[in-house]
């Protein structure tokens, strides 16, 4: 059985859908990402997942007692609130001083226990978030963007982080990303998102698929680049298709 | 030999200090300060009310510092623009409520005691009124400590670990429109949610953790109604704007503490 998954889930904001007919299943030990452009909805994918946003048609599964981290987007820890590293790592959940030390040194952050949250930089901020997750044992670790606002260097070394903890505790991981050439190496299974799945598979198949290249070909930059000759949507080009071309043959 | 309303002056000061220390906490993580305005201006309506209609004053301010309390988290609920509306309401409440009372006969002069509290006429009564509050909210918040402390730094996380913000959120109603009822006759309308910010906003200055600044709030609390209590004895003060200098004279020493310390 699925650790998680999704039935013809949809999510409205307003009178907007936002989401429509997203049907997925994380399965034990797998790697999976979101991969979609700004407002494609990726990260309101992963809230209705988690039971933030209410859906407005389908069905979200969990299997029973499912044991969930969960590394949101950002989160800013106000100045007006003095929370230690090791304090933090006790929310919701309290635990001990020997826990708490294995998870740090796990995320590669030892001896910053009595450090301030508001005083951790970008990089060491996500990896206290990530300490925090792993203390709950999870099978399943949900992150959403969890490099946003890190370097390059950073950014593949959270990467590796995210592929040493699932090589080690066997947990599945579902993470959204925009930031394409880190995820298509780091990744078992890519799911293309806007609005819809768009298509979904390995990396590899997935980057040969004329709806992720519909997606992704305008804009990006490094390893898409060479993309957009094949399949040019720019306003500039004045080619037949309307803008709107790339949905119509986003569906299987 | 200590007079006995002096004591009870001061065990009152103790106990709305005990609740206000890690509510106001709270109330400054959550930049809840217009909130605790809203509610606490409230209570005069509340007196008018419980004047009006042969009701005990704490029954009065309790119920309408409630409806108040949770007509507000309703309206941030729905994304209403929360400066403006909580600033319509609090004044609004205020006003109304001093019009309402002027219609009740013979409480004018008592005015000044609901608007700026009146510690040394505390009651055995009242101080039973405002242990007994003072301990439903310290019970509730350190009952749902966890909770609502994770929620204070994110819903989502919060959301994500199976625990319900709403429901957190509306611990925190009820816990201010207590103290709110609980605090009236010590610092007054007027001040309330003075007492809520600055005793957690000078514990902030010397704290490292969540629950130090909660302690240290109610220390800070604690001296200050003491501190207040002595001047409206030997000079005849009011009460509640008396303790409120004393609160903000231990927040400057906070911060110079703290500037020193960097």
């Amino acid at each position: 059985m699925s650790l998680l998954s999704a039935q013809n889930l949809a999510v409205r904001f307003g009178g907007a859908e936002v989401l429509s007919g997203i049907s997925l299943a994380i399965e034990a030990g797998e790697i999976v990402t979101i991969l979609g452009p700004n407002g494609s909805g990726k990260s309101t994918l992963l809230r209705a997942l988690l039971g933030i946003v209410p859906l407005s048609a389908g069905q979200v599964r969990r299997a029973l007692g499912l044991r969930l981290g969960y590394v949101p987007q950002k989160l800013s820890v106000d100045r007006s609130m003095p929370m230690t590293v090791r304090r933090f790592l006790s929310l919701p959940k309290r635990v001990s001083d020997a826990e708490a030390t294995a998870a740090l040194v796990r995320v590669g952050l030892p001896d910053v226990e009595a450090r301030q949250m508001a005083a951790l930089s970008g990089g060491q901020f996500q990896r206290v978030l990530l300490a925090r997750a792993l203390l709950s044992d999870p099978q399943i670790l949900i992150l959403d963007e969890p490099t946003q606002g890190l370097d390059q260097p950073g950014e593949a070394a959270f990467y590796r982080l995210i592929e040493e903890v699932r090589a080690q505790t066997g947990a599945a991981i579902l993470m959204v990303s925009h930031d394409l050439h880190v995820v298509m190496a780091a990744s078992d299974r890519v799911i293309c998102l806007n609005g819809h799945i768009c298509c979904e598979g390995t990396p590899r198949v997935v980057s040969n698929a004329p709806e992720y290249r519909a997606l992704f070909g305008l804009g990006t930059k490094g390893a898409l680049a060479l993309y957009q000759h094949q399949h040019d949507h720019s306003h500039d080009h004045g080619h037949g298709h309307s803008h709107h071309a790339h949905e119509d043959h986003a569906h299987d | 030999m200590i007079d006995d309303f002096l004591i009870r002056a001061g065990l009152a000061g103790l106990g709305l200090a005990v609740a206000t220390g890690p509510l106001g906490s709270f109330v400054v993580w959550r930049r809840m300060a217009y909130f605790g305005d809203a509610t606490s201006h409230a209570a005069i309506l509340g007196v008018a009310l419980a004047l009006a209609l042969h009701l005990p004053i704490a029954a009065g301010t309790l119920i309408v510092a409630l409806t108040m309390a949770l007509t507000v988290s309703t309206l941030a609920a729905k994304g209403w623009a929360m400066d403006t509306t909580l600033g319509v309401l609090a004044h609004s409440a205020l006003a109304f409520g001093l019009v309402a009372i002027s219609y009740v006969p013979g409480v004018r002069a008592d005015l000044s005691s609901y608007l700026f509290g009146d510690i040394l006429a505390v009651t055995p009564m009242d101080l039973g009124f405002i242990w007994g509050g003072a301990v439903i909210v310290l019970g509730l918040l350190v009952w749902r400590w966890q909770a609502l402390l994770t929620a204070t730094l994110s819903e989502d996380l919060a959301h994500a670990s199976g625990l319900n913000p709403d429901r957190e959120r509306l611990v925190l109603t009820l816990a201010l429109a207590l103290v709110v009822a609980v605090a009236l006759k010590i610092v007054g309308a007027l001040l309330i949610a003075a007492m809520l910010i600055i005793p957690a906003a000078a514990a902030r200055a010397v704290s490292r953790t969540p629950e130090a600044m909660a302690v240290i709030a109610s220390v800070i609390g604690a001296l200050a109604c003491l501190a207040g209590l002595s001047l409206s004895l030997w000079q005849d003060t009011p009460a509640g704007p008396s303790i409120v200098s004393a609160a903000a004279i231990c927040f400057a020493a906070a911060a110079i503490i703290s500037a020193f310390r960097r």
